[in-house]
């Protein structure tokens, strides 16, 4: 199958862990009583499930960032889109209930005095819709700033810089009263979903499944493409981007591709994100978010797809522990981790791990194995050049040979 | 002949044709009316001392550089002005660099699947699975640039010599019409440049190529035609003893 | 301005004292203003009048209002404020407030229209010949807008006496707006609208637009032409309005950018905590002010010019700091050396936070920075003048370091070629950390400046990051005119869309176009054009 020709031993083995978690989490938190020690109660189901979307986001900066090359700092806006979408759908859902018990229209409509619904909340009152608009509206702005961007050859911190003031543009525009989004509350006070009451236990175990199923899916999509031959070529425009291009590779058309699709995998995360925290706002766009994503793989080891949901898990569990224990701390922690990591743990946690293992695995057996290595790379060396030199020397006979015009 | 004689307008038996190219940097001129017509099936040497314009030629003709002014014709009818990198690699114009450049972190293996000949979007690649020719292809490009023990170690690890005979193999994989090659030769021993220039002759039979060098002893090796750039534009144009002859030639390289 | 009304105040109090002294015949004539029939009362209004005593423009003022009472008690005339049929009484002549009492206990004094006249009249009368000038003007303004002919004599009046040239033009555009609403013949008044459209503010647009409307023929014409003449006039003056406050948002956006502009314009490196170094300097301010004001209250005004040297030295020491500690192992990675100094500016926020304090620290203006500066219809506070002349000083002194210094030329020579410069026997690694220290010190200098203007918090520098960033790269990498001019207009094109769009709405089509623009020129306005940009 084209999902999981890449896929390889290891990434069965992580798809068989999420798959494990999927499972287990829902089953301890619905099935096993409260007394139970192994009972997960519906905060940390909860909190488990906002984990798996983060590690799809951080799933989709690492396909850009760790094989192409892209550091988006707004990847955070997509995330946000992909969550007002699905907040819109939520917010349809709540009909009559709201404070001002409007059937048309939202809460914060009211309060506003508008008196109709506009035009771009029409249709999210559809699940399916929603759904499409949780996809469509982050992949259309992807498309549409990378069509441009890409194009114009914008690369490296410019286009950091870029993406970052995108995510500003649009926080600074949701938080207008006037756009239709809620303004600074966002959208709150969610009811149902598909009609099951959010704050019941099964529901909240089910969106935690749809979390976990998505993070596997995730997971699948991007080993595809990175296994694939176009994995090959984005890395080749990670490396070297003008050589790419004088191989006749449209490097502005590989970017296009990749960055639409991370931006929809952020869509999706926001989407399933927002139901269990129960509130999208425009904090969500604010750059500080954005750049945290980044941080997540940067811990995990960029380019290690597994190590991005590694590192989005470590990073938001020590985030809660932090801010629980200790709140005026976490900034500094979270500060020193950007520090360290670029300056002692440049490959991430899953890289370093990878370098320890290499490093024993060469330490053990013998001691002087890395000399007879150098030695047999010098040996070879020698050969290739002796090959390439008789190789010369017989083209030169074959021109020679050649009868002269 | 003293001065480059003023070529026909005939761009059509020619594969490149490059006819008043002028391109300046913040009104310093790195081309000068530049004028040069490669014949199919030639192989040309340019050689020029520092800042003669050669790698802004080899950028113009890639599509790197916009010309300010002036005219490209590949083929003798494709307009290489209209066209970007990518487009212009795809017509069949491969180009190795000064410094060389592969792609560190693939294998030598990926670096030849990657400059094989084929599709270039982004879908085509995506669903790509590589063919028993095309391996065949790869098998047999490792062998010519005497790489196939390294096949499956990443190409960063490759010595300076072996970079450079990875990025010809690559050339060779892209199946060029023409080769720009800019100094093949740059830091190989005396050895290695011999059978370069070997290489690069035996490449010329089925393919045009223009060599960039200023190193007159690799040059002589190549015996072709030669061409001196001085300032942005032709000086002279001939066979190595010709030009070596051209006074000017003869004031440009050693001063006065 | 402010001073002026003080001692405009000073002098009201000078005159209340002789005031007490005329206190008795004073009385008797408020008194008389409630006696009688309407032509007594209109004698008793000229008897006040005849006083010039501003200190009685008041009672006029509220009998004109009906708010003036006789109380039933005492007979005593009080001015009183309604509100709620509850009336407070206050004393004509000594303002005291007396008490609060019932409707149904004083008795208003009745006046008809014609008595109405007669006291605007008597203040145009009193007011416009008080001997204070500004008192005059003020007059004038009043007559002005409310052009009643009824006032046309005393203006004459005025004008006979006035010795004052901004009063008497005062005067005379009042005169022209009395004569409008008279029958005089259409020469007169086209003389008059002349006169009006000359004064060319809101007011005689308004005077105009109504003349306009309620006139017909010849006169209507005139009045149009004078209308549009004052609104082609105000729309300049207007423009220039929207570039005064332009170049003002320009001069800060230059002072936040320009420390940029040296670490990520000359040196290449992203400095994402630029924005925490122009707080340390906000900070530095507060910390130099709030010992001024423990130590030696007296040197508060010249608490800046402590803060400039030694801001510039803070951040600029915790600039070499972070250079040797953090950015040099990290040059050529530049996406590195943004995610760390994120990293940085997060605890630097962090240990401000926990040092001073999450909230506002106050952080006061020097009084020569306050007040403001009026030319024509422009207003131009103090302290943005004095933001504008410090940016412009800073760059200036910028532009001599890297042009004119030993020490700019090594820099220069570093960032463009640093083996080369290296092999020349530069130190690179000293002038890295010159350089990184001088734009860190540069950004202190711009936290001096905006604690004037801005809330100095934790947060104040993340405010800036990313308008500095745009003017960086907008302007050009790598070229400080660039710097300058990329500030400046975005600076003017955001104060000329905030009056269509709204501050937020401007504020985002600014970084649209921006986005935009560097699509369009990815290397921004000033691009350095070669080979060697690409390598």
């Amino acid at each position: 199958m084209f999902l999981t020709r890449h896929l390889g031993p290891g990434g069965w083995w992580f798809l068989l862990a999420i798959a494990a978690v999927a499972v287990a989490v829902p089953y301890c938190n619905l099935v096993l009583p409260p007394a139970h020690p192994f009972h997960a109660n519906s905060y940390i189901v909860s909190l488990l499930g906002k984990y798996l979307t983060y590690a799809l986001l951080a799933l989709a900066v690492d396909l850009i960032w760790g094989f192409c090359g892209i550091l988006s700092l707004g990847h955070g806006a997509f995330f946000a889109l992909g969550g007002y979408a699905m907040g819109m759908y939520l917010m349809r859902q709540i009909g009559d209930r709201g404070v001002y018990a409007n059937p048309l229209l939202p809460d914060f409509m009211v309060f506003l005095n508008w008196t109709e619904l506009p035009w771009y909340w029409w249709g999210f009152s559809s699940f399916p819709y929603a759904m499409l608009m949780v996809l469509l509206v982050p992949g259309a702005l992807a498309f549409v700033f990378g069509w441009f961007a890409f194009r114009s050859r914008v690369t490296g911190v410019y286009l950091s810089i870029i993406t970052q003031a995108v995510t500003y543009a649009l926080l600074l525009a949701f938080f207008r009263n006037d756009m239709g989004f809620g303004g600074n509350n966002g959208l709150t006070d969610f009811k149902d979903i598909l009609g099951y009451p959010l704050q019941a236990g099964s529901t909240r175990a089910a969106l935690f499944a749809a979390s976990a199923i998505a993070l596997a899916l995730g997971f699948l999509i991007a080993r595809a493409v990175t296994g694939s031959k176009l994995g090959k070529v984005l890395v080749a425009i990670r490396d070297a981007e003008s050589r790419t291009r004088f191989l006749g590779y449209r490097v502005e058309h590989y970017k296009l591709f990749v960055f639409t699709l991370s931006a929809m995998m952020a869509g999706v995360a926001g989407a399933l994100y927002v139901p269990q925290v129960g509130i999208i706002n425009p904090g969500e766009f604010s750059p500080a978010n954005s750049i945290e994503i980044v941080i997540w793989v940067a811990v995990g080891g960029r380019g290690t797809l597994v190590g991005a949901v590694v590192g989005a898990g470590l990073v938001n569990y020590g985030k809660t522990v932090f801010t629980t224990a200790m709140p005026e701390l976490w900034l500094f922690a979270l500060g020193a981790l950007f520090i360290a990591v670029t300056l002692f743990l440049p490959r991430g946690v899953l890289g370093a791990l990878g370098d320890y293992v290499e490093w024993m695995r060469r330490q053990k057996p013998d001691p002087l194995a890395h000399i007879e290595a150098q030695r047999q790379a010098r040996r070879e060396e020698a050969e290739s050049t002796e090959h390439f030199l008789a190789l010369a020397a017989q083209a030169r006979a074959e021109r020679e040979a050649a009868p002269a015009e | 002949m003293t001065r480059p004689a003023p070529r026909p307008g005939n761009a059509s038996d020619s594969i490149l044709y490059l006819d008043g190219v002028t391109v300046s940097f913040d009104g310093f001129r790195a081309l000068n009316a530049l004028s040069l017509l490669i014949a199919p099936g030639e192989l040309r040497a340019i050689i020029g001392p520092n800042g003669a314009g050669k790698t802004t030629m080899m950028d113009v003709i890639t599509g790197k550089t916009k010309p300010d002014t002036g005219e490209i014709f590949f083929e003798g009818a494709i307009d290489l002005k209209a066209h970007d990198e990518a487009a212009i690699a795809q017509l069949g114009i491969g180009r190795k660099f000064q410094k060389p450049t592969v792609f560190e972190n693939h294998t030598v293996r990926d670096n030849l699947e990657l400059a094989l000949a084929g599709k270039r979007g982004p879908f085509a690649t995506l669903f790509h699975r590589l063919s028993a020719e095309d391996a065949d292809r790869i098998d047999q490009l490792l062998g010519i640039i005497g790489l196939a023990k390294s096949a499956e170690s990443p190409a960063g690890g490759l010595s300076h010599g072996q970079k450079q005979w990875l990025e010809i193999g690559m050339l060779l994989a892209q199946e060029p019409k023409l080769l720009l090659v800019d100094e093949p030769a740059a830091g190989m021993t005396d050895a290695e440049t011999a059978a370069t220039s070997e290489l690069l002759k035996a490449i010329a039979r089925d393919h045009s190529v223009v060599v960039v060098e200023h190193d007159m002893a690799f040059v002589r090796d190549l015996d072709c035609r030669v061409t001196v750039l001085h300032e942005g534009s032709v000086l002279a144009e001939g066979t190595l003893d010709q030009v070596s002859a051209e006074p000017r030639v003869v004031e440009v390289y050693l001063g006065r | 301005m402010i001073r002026f009304l003080i001692l405009l105040l000073l002098g009201l109090l000078a005159w209340a004292s002789p005031a007490r002294a005329q206190e008795p015949d004073h009385r008797a004539l408020v008194a008389a203003l409630a006696e009688g029939g309407f032509s007594e009362k209109e004698a008793a209004i000229q008897a006040v009048a005849a006083t010039g005593d501003p200190s009685l423009v008041a009672v006029l003022e509220a009998m004109g209002d009906g708010a003036l009472y006789t109380r039933k008690s005492d007979g005593l005339v009080l001015i009183g404020e309604e509100d709620r049929r509850q009336i407070t009484l206050i004393d004509p002549l000594t303002r005291e407030t007396l008490e609060t009492v019932g409707s149904r206990e004083v008795e208003r004094v009745r006046v008809n229209n014609r008595l109405r006249r007669a006291l605007s009249a008597a203040i145009g009368a009193m007011t416009l010949l008080s001997p204070d000038p500004n008192v005059r003007s003020e007059a004038a303004q009043s007559v002005f807008r409310s052009a009643d002919p009824e006032a046309l004599e005393t203006l004459d009046e005025a004008l006979a006496r006035e010795s004052d040239d901004n009063v008497r033009a005062r005067l005379e555009q009042a005169r022209a707006a009395a004569l409008l609403e008279t029958d005089a013949d259409l020469e007169t008044k086209r003389a008059a609208i002349d006169v009006i459209t000359a004064r060319g503010d809101r007011d005689a647009l308004s005077l105009l637009v109504a003349l306009r409307a309620s006139s017909e023929g010849e006169l209507q014409e005139a009045a149009a032409t004078g209308a549009a003449a004052i609104e082609r006039r105000l729309k300049r003056w207007e423009i220039a309005q929207h570039i005064t406050y332009g170049i003002s948002l320009g001069s800060v956006l230059l002072l936040a950018a320009i420390g940029l502009a040296i670490t990520f314009g000359v040196m290449g490196v992203i400095n994402m905590a630029h924005g925490e170094m122009v707080m340390l300097g906000a900070y530095t301010t507060f910390v130099v002010q709030e010992a001024i004001r423990s130590y030696y209250p007296p040197l508060f005004d010249s608490s800046l010019f402590i803060a400039i040297p030694l801001a510039f030295l803070v951040t600029g020491i915790i600039g070499i700091a972070i250079e040797r500690g953090i950015i040099r192992w990290l040059y050529g990675r530049p996406l590195e050396t943004l995610l760390a100094t994120w990293g940085l500016s997060l605890v630097l926020q962090q240990a401000v936070r926990s040092l001073f304090g999450p909230t506002n620290r106050e952080v006061g203006n020097p009084s020569w920075m306050s007040g403001a500066i009026e030319i024509g219809a422009l207003t131009i506070t103090a302290n943005r003048l004095w933001i504008l002349v410090f940016s412009l000083a800073v760059f200036a002194a910028l532009m001599l370091i890297l042009k004119r210094t030993s020490f700019g030329l090594e820099m220069r020579a570093v960032t463009q070629n640093r083996q080369m410069a290296g092999a020349m026997g530069i130190r690179t690694g000293r002038i890295d950390a010159m350089t990184f220290g001088l734009g860190s010190g540069v950004a202190g200098l711009a936290g001096v400046a905006l604690s004037q203007i801005d809330n100095v918090s934790p947060n104040l520098g993340q405010g800036y990051i990313i308008d500095s960033f745009m003017v960086v790269v907008f302007g050009g990498v790598g070229n400080l005119w660039g710097t300058l001019t990329g500030a400046m207009t975005l600076g003017i094109v955001n104060k000329f869309l905030e009056p269509y769009a709204g501050a937020v709405l401007a504020k985002i089509l600014v970084l649209v176009f921006i986005i935009l623009f560097i699509q369009k020129r990815p290397r921004g306005l000033f691009a350095q054009r070669g080979r060697a940009v690409e390598a």
